[in-house]
Formats: structure tokens, C-alpha cells, sequence
């Protein structure tokens, strides 16, 4: 055992103090539109100054996301990616940013099809650091963080917004590197205005103990990053947002690793003491 | 939770953890109502008045003749709605009212799910949404008119197959955003725990209904095989239930094959399925290589789902119940025999439980005496029927 990528994310906060910044986070959805622009798209999200990132693995039924990234895990799946690309790209990316954390974000079915054992050295392997499965509550993701941690891998939970007491206990406890703590009820979306409630579960986990949290679902305006620093996260993660530049410029390859490059710039921008 | 979410290895909640309070809320409202004698007397009174139960059980007249066999059929086509499906949504229905939601939301495959919902609302007096993808919605066009005409509203699903599957994730989204005032009134035996269990518990009245009128009818003496459809698995689990101590009898479970096992368009999700998770349980599914899930097929838009309740695969682990598959070709063979034998016409679901019953007696050296699940009405799909049957050579 080994606390491989718990101490990717330790140093990436630390880091990050220092410098009186937020992280900002940006998901894709790996192998979207294609394996070869996905892997220049995650480059462009670290050049524009991702802190981390948040990597999905294409899944046919992808039950927590909203209409813009089931899109996104449509186009790769159509595209013919296979898993095993996905994890090319993650080494490959890997490679490039040694130090930048890498999270993926699957459903528990891409686990447990060729075993959870193996599905976390092949993550290990790619040199992913975290795994949060979208489907798998605290309620059954005890032998998943078991495995996860065998391999290094940091298991992350979701604090969802209506979660009980003993709930919130648990994911502080078990979600290393950083606990997900959602806005809002409801799937993945970008969203007009954020919601100001997240406060109250931030400070509930804090006092818990928790890593790290960062926020996420509907982070689609530098205002939100903003927000989100000010309720306490120690980030904001955003995905819909960032796959949408990905489908405005589908076609046009150059257009889509700067549009997506410009979108990280700003959010970033806003994660900096003004 | 309270109740065990594992029928063996199968099972589980395996769901956004924005979920998990509505189903916790869900699994204490049923314990809490189970033991309350008003929840029961008002659900009995609604069966019992309002969708027309006890079913019949009914010998076969005219199917089985010279052959020293029968063919009792639970006639659950006669259940208000068409369905067994009936039975359960007002189960649930019952459960979502006493925990204060006022708006129901559903899947629909065939449209029989939908509509025995759509009717929970309106004699309940809730609002109803219901899931559909565009596939089914072609095939199943006078369902959809019948949930619109009880008030519900259906949203077209046209994303993957458009098809059960589809509708079901579309239903779990949105379930996510609106869990505080809705209860999703899932369809079937799978899906995440509590679902599995509340709907098995719900659909049992078939086969306890069963296994009494069996015996009343034959000296106490119980049937050599119950034989039901299986999709999601509702009908089956609800008519095994009571003969699951039973050792004697076989309870076969009859999956859509299709154009066939040996090509990829069939629904055999026990048959020719690998563990895995698909809408929150641990189960059966159709999946490729790197878990992506496939698209079934069957010419019965009920039958037409990738995964199947997690009871049946551990039934099946166990040994306890046999599943085999009936074509779509056959299926409809079987609708045309029993329209023609007995002035029945079932739905093509209950046709593939029908088709097995009828190849056993033609197998078998010795009297058998079978009961099969009716499991619904056939009117629902005679457009279908009508379209197709020529072609398969059965309607000569």
C-alpha cells in the first residue's frame, strides 16, 4: 500500500496555499472527439492552467450526467475508443505533467467488468492518483476504496447536498485527496446562477475533518469559481461547461484545443487573490 | 438501510449518493407500512375493487387436448390496466403517497408499466411523468395515447437504442433533481435496492393467488412447472415467489431470444449475459468487452431490456430456477395458437412463457400440468402481431 496519489493532491493544496490560490478543475471525457484530439485537449487544459484534472472514461449509460457530457461520452463511444485508449491517454498525459493530479471519473460498470483489482493497477499503471465511481455510494464503495488504496490510488466520494450526518462522517473519512462536494441536487449541467448554500457542508466537513473539498456541478463562470472559493472549497471543478467548447467546434480540431485553452485560462484566473 | 440489499452476490445500490436518501426514505416508508393494517386494507380494497383481484386461474380447454397435460394460466391480462404491472404501481403508489410526494415518475417499455402508473396517479390524485424512449413509443402508440388520455404526460426518450433502457436512465436523471417531491415508480425487480425487494413483495400476490387456486382445483396437489416471461423479471419473480420452498415444482424463467442466441439481436440477458451494474444493481447484462451495454432486441417492446432483476441471477446461481429462450418467431407462433385454441390473445411477453409451457408437453412422455403467467393483454400489441405474423408462416 501507498499513498501515492493522496500525496499528488496533498502537495498540489500545499502548493496552492502558499500562493493564496484556488485549484480549478476541468473534466473531459476521455477519447472525446477522438482518442488523438482528446489527448491535445487534456494538454491544453494543463498549459491553460489546470491545477488537476478530472478524466472521464466514455460509459454507455452514464446515469449522473446531464445532456452535455452523455453527449460527449456518445461521441467517443461512436468514435469506436476502447477503454485501453482512454488509459494511452492517461500515460501519455502522465508523461508530459508528472506533477499535476489526475482524477478519473467512471461508473462502477467499467469497474467490475474485468475486475475492480485489475481496473485499479491499470489506473495505477496510466499514473492516474484518484478515483471517484459516480454510482458507487458511500453505502458500497467500501471494497472498491479497499482496492483503490492497495494500488495507491486515492478513492474520492461525493458529499451530495442532502446528505445525513452519519453520510457526510463516512465520506470524510474515507474520500482522500478530495472529498466532490456537489451544489445541487441533480445530474451534471452548467448552471445560470450557483447556488450559496454549499457553505454549511463545507464547514460540516471541515469540522469532520474531510480533505480538501472542492465543488462541483453547474462551475460554468469565472463568478462560480469565484464563489465557490468564497464558501470555503478549496477549488471548483467544471465539466459541462469545458465539454461544451468541445461541441461548439466540433470539426474544427484548432479552434476546440484554443477555445477550451481560453475557458481554463479565465476560470483559473479567478481561483487567484484579486 | 434496513432490509439486506444482496440476493447472494447480486443486488446492491449502486447509484449517484444523491439517490441514496430517497431509497432509504422509500425502504422505511414500506417497512413502516407493511406492518400498518390501514396501508394493507387500503391496498387490498384497491385490488380487490378497483384493478379486479383475485385473477382467475384458467385450464386450457382446448390448447392441450388429447395430450393428458394442462396448461393453467394465471390470467393477469384481466387485471385492470392489462397488466400484472397494475399491482405494484399502486403498491408504490400507495407507499409515495404516505411519504408526502405528490408527483410520480416512471419507465415505460410496452407502455404497460406506464400505464398502470398513469391509472395510480389519476385514481391517487398525483401528477404523472412518463419516460419513454421513441422506439417503444412507435410500437406501443395506443399506450401512449392511453397514459395521456389518464392525464400522464410522456417524455420521448431518444438517446442509445431509445428503447426500456434509455428510459430508465432518463427517469434515475431526474429523479436526482426532483427526489424531494417525487417518487420514482421504477417498473420492474431491478434497479437499485429497495426496488428489487419492495416490487417482489408487491407482485407476490400472483403467485400466492396461484398456488391456492392450483390446489383448490386439484386435490392440494401443486403443478410439475411455473413458467413466466422474463425481461426485467416482475411477472416471474411474482408468480415464483410462493413456490420458491416448494421443491417439485420448476419455475422456468423465459427470456426474449430474439432472432436468435447465435446472433446479437436477442434480450437473454441470463442466457447470454456477464455480471455487472446497470442502473444500480449488480446483475446480468449484455455488455461488450470493456463494460459498455448492449442494445437487446425482441419484438415485445416489455421483453426489450439489457439487464434483469437481481433476484433471477441468483435464482439462477443457485439453481433454483431454469431460464431458457423463446424466439421472437415462436413467440408469435404461440400467440397465434392461443388466440386460436381459446379466444385469448396475450401479450407477445406472456406468448414467449406460453411457447415454452407448449414445447415441454410436446417433449414430455408424461402428463404435465403447467402453470404459466399470463402476465398481460395482447391488444396492445397487435399492430406488431399484424406486421409480422404473415411473414413467420403462423397465421395460416
Amino acid at each position: 500500500m501507498s499513498d501515492r496519489g493522496r500525496a499528488s493532491y496533498d502537495a498540489l493544496f500545499a502548493r496552492l496555499r502558499s500562493k493564496g490560490e484556488g485549484a480549478f478543475v476541468p473534466f473531459v471525457v476521455l477519447g472525446d472527439p477522438d482518442p488523438e484530439t482528446s489527448l491535445d485537449l487534456v494538454r491544453a487544459l494543463v498549459r491553460g492552467g489546470a491545477d488537476a484534472l478530472e478524466l472521464g472514461l466514455p460509459f454507455s449509460d452514464p446515469v449522473a450526467d446531464g445532456p452535455v457530457i452523455q453527449a460527449a461520452s456518445t461521441r467517443a463511444l461512436a468514435g469506436g475508443v476502447a477503454i485501453a485508449d482512454c488509459w494511452e491517454i492517461v500515460t501519455a498525459v502522465r508523461t508530459d505533467f508528472p506533477d499535476t493530479p489526475i482524477g478519473m471519473l467512471v461508473y462502477a460498470n467499467l469497474l467490475f467488468r474485468r475486475g475492480i483489482a485489475d481496473f485499479y493497477v491499470k489506473a495505477s499503471h496510466a499514473g492516474a492518483d484518484s478515483v471517484l465511481v459516480a454510482d458507487a455510494p458511500v453505502l458500497e464503495s467500501a471494497q472498491l476504496a479497499e482496492a483503490a488504496r492497495e494500488t495507491g490510488i486515492a478513492p474520492v466520494l461525493i458529499a451530495p447536498p442532502n446528505a445525513d450526518e452519519a453520510t457526510l462522517t463516512s465520506v470524510a473519512s474515507s474520500s482522500e485527496g478530495y472529498v466532490y462536494v456537489v451544489t445541487r441536487p441533480g445530474v451534471t449541467g452548467t448552471d445560470e446562477r450557483l447556488r450559496d448554500t454549499s457553505h454549511l457542508l463545507i464547514a460540516q466537513l471541515q469540522r469532520l475533518g474531510s480533505a480538501p473539498p472542492l465543488l462541483g456541478f453547474g462551475i460554468s463562470k469565472p463568478a462560480h469559481v469565484r464563489a465557490a472559493l468564497e464558501m470555503g472549497a478549496a477549488g471548483a471543478i467544471s465539466g459541462s461547461a469545458v465539454v461544451s467548447h468541445i461541441a461548439s467546434s466540433a470539426g474544427r480540431k484548432g479552434q476546440m484545443v484554443e477555445a477550451v485553452g481560453q475557458f481554463v485560462r479565465e476560470m483559473k484566473e479567478a481561483t487567484k487573490p484579486s | 438501510m434496513k432490509l439486506p440489499r444482496y440476493f447472494g452476490r447480486f443486488g446492491g445500490s449502486f447509484v449517484p449518493e444523491i439517490l441514496v436518501p430517497a431509497l432509504e426514505e422509500f425502504e422505511a416508508a414500506f417497512l413502516d407500512a407493511r406492518v400498518d393494517p390501514e396501508f394493507t386494507a387500503e391496498l387490498e380494497s384497491l385490488l380487490a375493487t378497483y384493478a379486479g383481484r383475485p385473477t382467475p386461474l384458467y385450464r386450457c380447454r382446448n390448447l392441450t387436448a388429447d395430450t393428458g397435460s394442462s396448461i393453467w394460466l394465471k390470467r393477469e391480462d384481466l387485471l385492470h390496466g392489462g397488466a400484472h404491472k397494475t399491482n405494484q404501481a399502486l403498491g408504490q403508489g400507495l407507499l409515495a403517497r404516505r411519504i408526502g410526494k405528490h408527483r410520480l415518475i416512471a419507465e415505460t417499455g410496452a407502455g404497460q408499466h406506464g400505464v398502470a402508473t398513469a391509472l395510480t396517479a389519476a385514481v391517487l390524485g398525483m401528477e404523472c411523468k412518463v419516460y419513454m424512449g421513441t422506439k417503444d413509443i412507435e410500437r406501443q402508440e395506443m399506450n401512449v395515447f392511453r397514459m395521456r388520455l389518464m392525464g400522464a404526460e410522456v417524455v420521448p426518450v431518444n438517446q442509445g437504442g431509445c428503447t426500456l433502457k434509455d428510459a430508465i436512465n432518463e427517469a434515475l436523471r431526474d429523479w436526482a433533481a426532483s427526489y424531494e417531491t417525487t417518487h420514482y415508480l421504477l417498473g420492474t425487480v431491478a434497479g437499485p435496492h429497495p426496488f428489487p425487494f419492495i416490487v417482489r413483495e408487491f407482485q407476490r400476490v400472483i403467485g400466492r393467488e396461484a398456488r391456492q387456486q392450483f390446489r383448490d382445483a386439484n386435490d392440494n396437489r401443486l403443478p410439475d412447472a411455473v413458467i413466466a416471461s422474463v425481461g426485467g423479471g416482475s411477472n416471474a419473480i411474482g408468480i415464483f415467489s410462493d413456490f420458491l420452498d416448494d421443491e417439485n415444482v420448476r419455475l422456468i424463467g423465459v427470456e426474449p431470444g430474439g432472432e436468435g442466441l447465435e446472433t446479437p439481436r436477442h434480450g437473454a440477458t441470463l442466457l447470454k449475459g456477464t455480471p455487472g451494474v446497470l442502473h444500480g444493481a449488480f446483475s446480468s447484462i449484455l455488455q461488450d468487452e470493456d463494460g459498455q451495454v448492449l442494445e437487446s432486441h425482441s419484438l415485445s417492446a416489455g421483453l426489450d431490456y439489457p439487464g434483469v432483476g437481481p433476484e433471477h441471477a441468483y435464482l439462477k446461481e443457485t439453481g433454483r430456477a431454469e431460464y431458457v429462450s423463446c424466439t421472437d418467431g415462436e413467440a408469435l407462433q404461440a400467440f397465434s395458437t392461443l388466440a386460436k385454441a381459446e379466444g385469448i390473445l396475450p401479450a407477445l411477453e406472456s406468448a414467449h412463457a406460453l411457447s415454452e409451457a407448449l414445447r415441454l408437453v410436446r417433449a414430455s412422455s408424461k402428463p404435465l400440468h403447467l402453470v404459466v403467467n399470463l402476465s398481460g393483454r395482447g391488444d396492445k400489441d397487435l399492430g406488431t402481431v399484424n406486421l409480422h405474423l404473415p411473414r413467420t408462416g403462423g397465421a395460416s
